[in-house]
């Protein structure tokens, strides 16, 4: 034992953990908003495709869900450039990545939604002659979205803290920002002590703002 | 193309062992600590139940990552030296044990206090109720979930790759290294794990689909 903590040089490279924070958080925002919408339009098709493109959903979204994210992560920033000619910066190619992951992910809470969906509502849109369009945006999705809200605030919260593999190819986030300090200032368990707690603040801050919105929506009923 | 990576087959299959070496390691351990932090939770004195719950949420909120790199860097830094796959172990079992607690607590909640009430009431010891009531008809609601979340250990194992242990994904950089043959091995690499976790979620939701019959 006999490690005294000293927190002085964590302070003074603090900007490396603050603007590794916020770059998270931006890749996070990013990659579940295209997220949202991967899974809100493949969940909306799947429920009323038929067998073909329900296989094929299904398999894209097993497929990303049982493959770890780093080897997605290098799949699409190593692998993919050598065969399709694109080229992109480690970001981009992250948000690439995260946005499928997340995809995946969504298709999933906002199927199981989507099924839940009482029947009866659909018959009495259908009763008082909406169209299929507007029954789905103004019946089934507003009714799934409140369905789906705890399992979305819960899934927002994982893909953020999933941000932290963009570390491994070099994408300057929180946990890029802690290795960095962690290797020039052997600060390790200081700098560790305060990303945790940075971590946690933001999970509880983003868990804190969505269960409002969950509380909000709830009351509209 | 294809003889480079026959070649490296069996490299990536050792690589492939200790992916699940490692898995069945933190497995193992997380389910036992797991039990007994849950039932701790469940049924413990209050700063007991306040312990268990502060673990489980820190651990939870943090991303696997940084908890892997703190016990990797940060052991040592306090005087203790561990090989570093026993430091990566530890750091996935925690990480596992946080969500066993969670199954457990999810799983005997889910069972009527009435039951728990009759036991008490026929005479049986608080291990007799466990043993006789609770946990007979917990664990067909804790094995599902508890086997669905067995692929997050071996997916989660993927991140020991970045200690400089050679599991299956750390295998298949190197062999990249030598061959630059990245797509075709990323897939590969991709089809084993997915394999492997695929028969998992598979089993869970058979699982969950036998032990629907049970109602409250």
């Amino acid at each position: 034992m006999g490690y005294a903590l000293n927190f002085n040089l964590i302070w003074r490279h603090f900007d490396k953990l603050w603007g590794g924070l916020l770059l998270s958080l931006e890749l996070a925002v990013i990659s579940i908003a295209i997220g949202i919408v991967i899974g809100l339009v493949l969940a909306v098709w799947y429920v009323s495709a038929g067998r073909i493109v329900r296989t094929i959903i299904a398999a894209y979204v097993e497929f990303i869900r049982n493959v770890p994210l780093i080897l997605l992560v290098y799949l699409v920033f190593y692998g993919l450039p050598t065969v399709v000619d694109i080229a992109y910066s480690a970001p981009t190619s992250f948000v690439v990545t995260l946005s499928l992951y997340s995809g995946a992910y969504l298709v999933e809470v906002f199927r199981s939604g989507l099924e839940a969906v009482p029947r009866g509502q659909l018959d009495a849109g259908k009763a008082i002659g909406l169209t299929p369009w507007q029954r789905l945006l103004n019946v089934r999705l507003p009714t799934m979205l409140r369905i789906t809200l705890p399992a979305l605030s819960n899934t927002f919260i994982s893909l953020f803290k999933d941000t932290s593999v963009a570390s491994v190819i070099s994408v300057p986030e929180l946990t890029y920002g802690a290795q960095w300090i962690n290797f020039n200032t052997f600060r390790i368990v200081e700098v560790y002590l305060v990303v945790t707690a940075m971590y946690l603040v933001t999970g509880y801050i983003m868990l804190f703002a969505l269960r409002l919105v969950e509380r909000r929506f709830r009351a509209a009923r | 193309m294809l003889i480079q990576i026959a070649y490296a087959l069996p490299f990536l299959a050792q690589g492939f062992a200790l992916t699940l070496w490692v898995s069945l390691l933190v497995v193992v351990f997380s389910l036992i600590a797991g039990v007994i932090m849950g039932v701790g939770l469940v049924y413990g004195p209050v700063p007991l139940q306040w312990a268990v719950r502060i673990f489980s949420d820190t651990i939870r909120g943090i991303p696997i990552l940084v908890l892997i790199f703190f016990v990797y860097y940060g052991l040592p830094a306090v005087g203790l030296h561990l090989p570093s796959f026993w430091a990566a172990v530890l750091a996935l079992t925690l990480f596992k044990t946080a969500q066993v607690v969670e199954y457990l607590r999810g799983a005997v909640g889910s069972i009527p206090r009435g039951q728990s009430e009759a036991a008490m009431a026929i005479g049986l010891t608080f291990r007799q109720r466990l043993a006789y009531v609770i946990f007979p008809q917990a664990f067909r609601r804790f094995l599902p979930p508890w086997i669905n979340g067995v692929t997050d250990a071996v997916k989660g194992s993927a991140l020991v790759s970045l200690l400089g242990i050679t599991d299956l994904m750390q295998a298949i950089n190197q062999v990249i290294g030598r061959t630059y043959e990245a797509m075709p091995l990323y897939v590969l690499g991709a089809l084993i794990y997915f394999a492997v976790n695929y028969a998992l979620s598979l089993a869970s939701r058979r699982l969950e689909r036998r032990f629907s019959f049970i109602r409250e």
